[in-house]
């Protein structure tokens, strides 16, 4: 579980997230939704330290992150999986080797033992007969499963998403998202996923925190969203003419 | 009070890279690569900048001694001595600050845009260490090297260039290259080198590290990181010099 107490993250005089507060709960899909420069990428960038808090607390089953010095936030980001939204696999190898990066660097298993592993990995995103391709060679989707694998490869708790789905077809956006849940399920990790997609709210939200201009403005479920009656929260979901359309006939 | 932001801002970022390696054996195998990478893919430009220069400077010296009183061979002395004393360290250091300098700085700036340093430090790796120790060890071991083969080599351009135009007879010039020989210059070139590659490293590893945008950022700072480069390694010429030569 990860909790958010209290968080305030300014920028200069810009005030990013305003006392936000909020609790990711552990095996659920937890998504954070809101427009573009709303702060959701500040508070998943603050949740894993790569930007320092002004206020408040990150809480990682009970243990203060933001107040841990480097060795203890080391520990915890060992188990932290991360997908970014341009994939971030490193270029200079190839996809069993970016898969196999965080194996070479935190575990004592022999070289046997980090194949299979890595192999295991790219079975379970459906990825075969890729080991030796590098990043440029692969499609969109195709790199963000050797991210998801390269994410899954320490067996971690938490598994965070920065918009997994930009740049993909509604399609492959679907095939991504049920990894993602399934992963969660099966790992029983705490997943939080950043994103504007709406297909994928409505199909793995378990949890939808919506932030606006900095702060929580709505929390619910991924069903909660159609009775919603937060104004915010139906001018973004429901943003175009057909999704317009779809709240009144719920309604 | 820039030039101190990012001066603390540099200094830090040397310390965090000379952190404990997460795994030394990792760490070993990317310093073999870096030496590949930085060191041996730059033998080619060494050999033939060193080789020209050589013939260049013999041509010239020639060209300028006219006094029938001056001996021949002392046009090798002056090549010799050009060489090992300024254009095997700090020539050879200007052209390394364009190509390694300009590859580290787009290589860790190009990780910087596309969140992989992001994606290392999320995953618990210190990334200034991972990515920047490996490339100072590679430079300062292998850089001095270089230099040796740039005297070498230049030497040898000047010798070729006697028996090619016959601007003084080959047995002058060796004559010239062996007289009053100083290995004291050879160390004073070496160390000279070591600071180079030091700065070679970590200057444009530092422009990269904190690059923000996108490509042409990037580009940016790498053109900065080897304007940065020169401007360094001609004043710790002066400086170096100083110190080993006065």
């Amino acid at each position: 579980m990860i909790e958010v107490r209290d968080v305030v993250m300014r920028f200069g005089d810009k005030t990013v997230l305003r006392k936000v507060s909020t609790v990711f709960e552990r095996g659920k899909t937890n998504l954070v939704i809101g427009r573009s420069g709303s702060g959701k990428t500040v508070l998943l960038k603050s949740i894993v330290g790569l930007v320092q808090v002004n206020e408040g607390e990150i809480v990682y089953d009970g243990k203060v992150f933001n107040k841990l010095d480097f060795t203890g936030q080391k520990e915890i980001r060992q188990q932290i999986g991360m997908i970014f939204q341009g994939s971030a696999l490193f270029d200079s190898l190839n996809v069993e080797k970016n898969v196999m990066f965080p194996l070479d660097m935190f575990t004592g298993m022999s070289m046997n033992e980090k194949r299979e592993r890595v192999n295991f990995c790219l079975q379970r995103v459906n990825l075969e007969n890729v080991n030796r391709l590098y990043p440029t060679e692969l499609s969109g989707g195709m790199k963000k499963r050797v991210a998801i694998a390269r994410a899954i490869a320490l067996n971690p708790k938490y598994l965070l998403c920065d918009e997994p789905n930009s740049g993909l077809d509604p399609q492959t956006s679907i095939v991504i998202d049920n990894l993602i849940r399934e992963l969660t399920e099966e790992y029983n990790m705490t997943t939080i996923i950043n994103t504007h997609d709406m297909n994928s709210v409505l199909e793995i939200g378990d949890k939808v925190t919506f932030i606006y201009e900095g702060r929580i403005e709505w929390e619910g479920t991924k069903d909660d969203i159609l009775h919603s009656q937060n104004q915010y929260l139906d001018d973004f979901v429901f943003a175009s003419g057909m999704g317009k359309k779809i709240k009144a006939l719920n309604h | 009070m820039k030039l101190f932001y990012h001066f603390g801002r540099y200094y830090m970022l040397v310390g965090k890279a000379f952190s404990k390696p997460e795994k030394i054996a990792i760490y070993y195998r990317k310093v073999l690569k870096e030496v590949e990478l930085l060191g041996l893919n730059s033998l080619g430009i060494v050999a033939l900048v060193s080789v020209f220069i050589g013939a260049v400077i013999t041509m010239q010296t020639a060209y300028n001694v006219e006094n029938p009183f001056i001996p021949h061979y002392l046009i090798g002395l002056t090549a010799r001595d050009t060489m090992l004393l300024e254009f095997a360290s700090t020539m050879i250091a200007l052209i390394l600050a364009g190509k390694v300098g300009s590859s580290i700085s787009s290589e860790i700036g190009t990780m910087r845009v596309t969140e992989q340093i992001d994606a290392l430090e999320i995953m618990g790796v210190n990334s200034a260490c991972y990515l920047i120790l490996p490339k100072i060890i590679a430079n300062v071991f292998f850089f001095p090297i270089l230099t040796i083969l740039s005297m070498v080599i230049g030497v040898a351009g000047g010798w070729l260039i006697c028996i090619v135009l016959n601007v003084i007879s080959p047995e002058e010039y060796i004559t010239g290259i062996r007289y009053a020989f100083i290995p004291y210059y050879i160390f004073y070139s070496c160390v000279k080198m070591v600071v180079y590659a030091f700065i070679i490293s970590t200057v444009p590893a530092y422009h990269g590290y904190y690059v923000e945008g996108g490509s042409l950022e990037v580009g940016k700072a790498s053109t900065l990181s080897v304007v940065y480069c020169s401007i360094l390694i001609l004043s710790f010429d002066l400086i170096i010099t100083q110190m080993l030569l006065s």
